[in-house]
C-alpha cells in the first residue's frame, strides 16, 4: 500500500480553513504528550497551558498586549510573503521602532503636550520603514537577497539598542542599570480599563484587519501582490513592477512592526531597556503563516500564538517548567502547518498495488 | 613580541572560524542539491546544546560531538520530510526549523547555564607541531579544526572529481532531467539535507563544547545566518567557504582585540561588524549578477515533485 500525491488543479477551499485546525489539534496533542513525557498530568498541563492563563479579565488584558504586536507585524508580513518578499527581519524593525519612537519621548522629556504621542507613533513607523528600507535597496539595486540582508540587520539593530541604554540614554539616576529615564505622562500610553494595562494602541491595532482585508481584496495593489506570489513571471508580464512590490511590502512589514515596537515602549515598559521584544518579530512569521497570509487567518492566528505566550509564563509559575516550552509549541506548531498545508495542494490517495507507470510518479516512502 | 601577537591572532581566527566553516560547509552540499535549508541557526543551537549536555553528563567531549551530528541530522530530517515528502515551502519550513531549535535548545539547556566544560585540548602532532612559526601557525590547533580542512578539499574532490559530485550538481541544477535519467532525486536530497544537519550540528557543539566550552541561550547568535551567507559569497565553492570563514573568525577576534586595546569604539560597534561585513560581502558579491546566476544551483529552494 502507498500513499500518493496528486496535485490538485485548484487550491481546496475547504482544506485551507481544515488543515490549520487540524495542525492546531496536533499541536495540542504532541503538547499533551510533551507534558506527559516531562512527567506533569497532560490533561492539567493543557488546562495550565491555555485555559488558566484567560479566565480573568486581567488574564485576558494580558494575553491581548501580546496579541496585538503579534497582530501589527504579522499582518505587515504575510503581505509581503505573498508576494514571495522574504522581510524575516521584523525582529529588527521592531526594535528600531522602539528607538525612533522612544528617542523622540526622551527628547521632548518634560516638555510634552498632546502632540508627543502622535508624533511619537510617526517616528516608531519611520524608524521601522527605515530598517526595512536598506534590505530593500539592497534588493531592488543592487540584487542581493533580502532574507539574510533582513535578518543580519536584527543583531544589528539589538546591539544599536545595547549601545543607546548602556551609554548615552543611560538613566544617570538609574543605579547604572542599562535602561532609559521612564518616560512621562505625555509619552505613555494610559491604561483605558482600569486595574489592566491595556491601552487604546492595544485595541486601535486590530484596526489593520479590514484595512488590510480591503488592501488584498479590493484594491488593485492586492491582486497584483496574489499575482506576484502565485507566478513572479505573470506578474512581469502584466507589467507589474517587481522593484516597486518589493519596496511597498517592505516599506509596510517595516513600518508596521516599527509600530508595535513603539507602542510596546510607550505602553507597556514605559522606558527604553536592553531586551524589549519576547521574540515577537520571529514569532510573527508562524503567525502569518498558520493565518495562511490571510487578513482573517492571520487574526486567528495571532490570537492563539498569543495565548502560547502567555501559558509559557503560566506553566513557568504553575508548572516550573521553563518558559521556553512556549518555543517548543511554536516551533511545533509551525512545522505541522507546513506539513498539513500539503492537503491543499494535493490530494492524497491511497493506492493499494502500484502499477508499473504509476511507479515513477510515486513519492518515495 | 609582535611574532607572539601574530600567531595568537591567527589560531584565535581560526578557532573562531571553525564553526561558520563547518556549517557553511554543509550548508553549501545542500544548497549544491537544489535545497536552500535556512534551518542552520536552529540545527546550530541543537548541536550546541545536545553536545554540551552529553559532554557534561558522560565527560566525553568527543561522544557530545558525536551526539551533537546526531542532533543537527536529526533536526534536518524534519525538513527534509516537510519539504522531500510534503512539498513544504523550503523557506518557511527552513524558519520553522531555526525557530524550533532556538526554543527546543533554551528548554533543553535551562538547566546546564553556568557549568563549563575542560574543551578540547589541541592535538600535538609529533614533528609538524614543533616546528618554528608554521608549526604553531599551522599545527596547533584542536582536531576540529582539521576536520574542517579535510573536509574542504574532500569536498571540494567530491563535487569536481567524482561522479557522485556530478550526479549531485545535476540534481541541484534540474531535478526534472536527473529524474528522467534515473537518478534518486529525493533520495540524493534527503542525504544531502541529512549531511548539512550533521555538519551544522557539529559546528554549533564546536563553540559549546571546545571554543568557549559552556551553554548559553542562543548562543549561536547569527552564526548559522552567517554561514548561510557565507555559502553565497563563496559563490558555492568549498575552498572559498574556508577563506570567508576565517575572514568572519577575524572580525571576531578583531571585536575582542579592539575591546582590549581600547580603540575609544563603543563594544556595541564592534559588535556589529561582523554583521554588518557579512551584508557588505554579500552586496558585494550579488552585484555582479551573471557571476551569481553562473554559480547559484539553478532548482535552489524550488520544490520538487516528480508528477510535475
Amino acid at each position: 500500500m502507498r500513499l500518493l500525491l496528486e496535485p490538485r488543479l485548484k487550491r481546496s477551499r475547504l482544506m485551507r480553513v481544515a488543515s490549520p485546525l487540524l495542525a492546531g489539534v496536533l499541536t495540542v496533542i504532541l503538547g499533551a504528550i510533551l507534558f506527559a513525557a516531562l512527567g506533569r498530568d497532560p490533561l492539567d498541563s493543557l488546562y495550565q497551558f491555555f485555559i488558566s492563563p484567560i479566565d480573568s479579565l486581567y488574564g485576558v488584558s494580558t494575553w491581548l498586549l501580546k496579541v496585538a504586536p503579534l497582530l501589527l507585524i504579522s499582518m505587515g508580513l504575510s503581505i509581503g510573503f505573498r508576494a514571495g518578499v522574504w522581510n524575516i527581519g521584523a525582529e529588527g524593525q521592531f526594535t528600531l521602532g522602539a528607538i525612533c519612537g522612544g528617542g523622540v519621548a526622551l527628547l521632548f522629556q518634560g516638555h510634552g503636550g498632546w502632540w508627543l504621542l502622535p508624533l511619537m507613533t510617526l517616528a516608531g513607523a519611520l524608524g521601522g520603514a527605515l530598517w526595512a528600507a536598506i534590505p530593500a535597496f539592497l534588493k531592488t539595486r543592487l540584487n542581493t537577497n533580502e532574507i539574510l540582508t533582513s535578518l543580519l540587520l536584527v543583531y544589528v539593530a539589538e546591539h544599536l539598542l545595547q549601545y543607546l541604554v548602556h551609554g548615552p540614554w543611560r538613566d544617570p539616576q538609574g543605579y547604572n542599570f542599562p535602561q532609559t529615564v521612564m518616560f512621562d505622562a505625555p509619552a505613555t500610553l494610559s491604561p483605558i480599563v482600569q486595574g489592566t494595562m491595556l491601552n487604546i494602541a492595544t485595541v486601535a491595532s486590530i484596526l489593520v484587519v479590514p484595512l488590510a482585508w480591503l488592501l488584498m481584496h479590493r484594491m488593485f495593489f492586492g491582486f497584483q501582490v496574489r499575482v506576484s506570489g502565485l507566478s513572479e513571471p505573470a506578474a512581469a508580464y502584466a507589467g507589474y513592477s517587481r522593484t516597486r512590490m518589493v519596496w511597498i511590502t517592505m516599506l509596510l512589514g517595516g513600518a508596521l512592526s516599527g509600530l508595535a515596537g513603539l507602542f510596546e515602549v510607550a505602553g507597556t515598559i514605559g522606558k527604553l531597556q536592553p531586551v524589549i521584544s519576547p521574540g515577537y518579530g520571529f514569532t510573527a512569521i508562524i503567525v502569518a503563516f498558520l493565518g495562511q497570509l490571510e487578513p482573517i487567518g492571520v487574526l486567528l492566528a495571532s490570537l492563539l500564538v498569543g495565548l502560547l505566550y502567555v501559558g509559557g509564563d503560566q506553566v513557568q509559575i504553575s508548572l516550573h517548567l521553563p518558559s521556553a516550552v512556549a518555543g517548543v509549541f511554536q516551533g511545533l506548531l509551525l512545522f505541522l502547518v507546513l506539513a498539513t498545508d500539503v492537503l491543499i495542494r494535493y490530494r492524497v490517495r491511497v493506492v493499494r498495488t502500484v502499477p508499473a507507470e504509476l511507479v515513477d510518479q510515486a513519492v518515495e516512502g | 613580541m609582535a611574532d607572539g601577537i601574530l600567531v595568537s591572532t591567527v589560531v584565535s581566527t581560526v578557532q573562531a572560524g571553525t564553526p561558520l566553516a563547518l556549517a557553511a560547509l554543509g550548508e553549501l552540499i545542500v544548497e549544491r542539491s537544489g535545497v536552500l535549508n535556512l534551518g542552520v541557526e536552529g540545527m546550530m543551537l541543537m548541536g550546541a546544546v545536545a553536545g554540551f549536555i552529553t559532554a557534561v553528563a558522560t565527560g566525553s567531549p568527543a561522544l557530545g560531538l558525536l551526539v551533537a551530528i546526531l542532533a543537527g541530522a536529526l533536526m534536518s530530517l524534519l525538513f527534509a520530510f516537510i519539504t522531500q515528502h510534503l512539498i513544504a515551502n523550503q523557506v518557511a519550513t527552513g524558519l520553522a526549523l531555526t525557530i524550533f531549535g532556538t526554543g527546543l535548545s533554551a528548554f533543553m539547556g535551562k538547566s546546564y547555564t553556568g557549568i563549563s566544560l575542560p574543551g578540547i585540548p589541541a592535538w600535538h602532532l609529533p614533528v609538524l607541531s614543533d616546528l618554528p612559526f608554521v608549526g604553531k601557525v599551522l599545527f596547533s590547533y584542536d582536531p576540529l579544526v582539521y576536520v574542517s580542512w579535510l573536509m574542504a578539499v574532500g569536498l571540494y574532490v567530491y563535487l569536481y572529481r567524482s561522479r557522485a559530485g556530478l550526479k549531485l550538481r545535476a540534481v541541484g541544477e534540474s531535478p526534472d532531467v536527473a529524474h528522467g535519467l534515473g537518478y534518486p532525486v529525493v533520495r540524493m536530497r534527503y542525504l544531502a539535507i541529512l549531511f548539512g544537519g550533521g555538519l551544522a550540528g557539529l559546528g554549533g557543539a564546536y563553540l559549546s563544547v571546545v571554543y568557549t566550552p559552556l551553554w548559553q541561550e542562543g548562543m549561536v547568535a547569527g552564526r548559522g545566518w552567517i554561514a548561510l551567507a557565507l555559502v553565497v559569497f563563496a559563490t558555492w565553492r568549498p575552498g572559498l567557504v574556508l577563506v570567508g570563514a576565517y575572514l568572519f573568525g577575524f572580525l571576531t577576534v578583531f571585536q575582542y582585540q579592539g575591546q582590549s586595546m581600547g580603540l575609544g569604539i563603543p563594544p556595541d560597534f564592534l559588535a556589529m561588524l561582523p554583521y554588518l561585513i557579512t551584508i557588505v560581502a554579500l552586496v558585494f558579491i550579488s552585484m555582479d549578477r551573471t557571476r551569481v546566476l553562473l554559480n547559484t544551483p539553478v532548482s535552489l529552494g524550488k520544490p520538487f515533485h516528480p508528477t510535475t
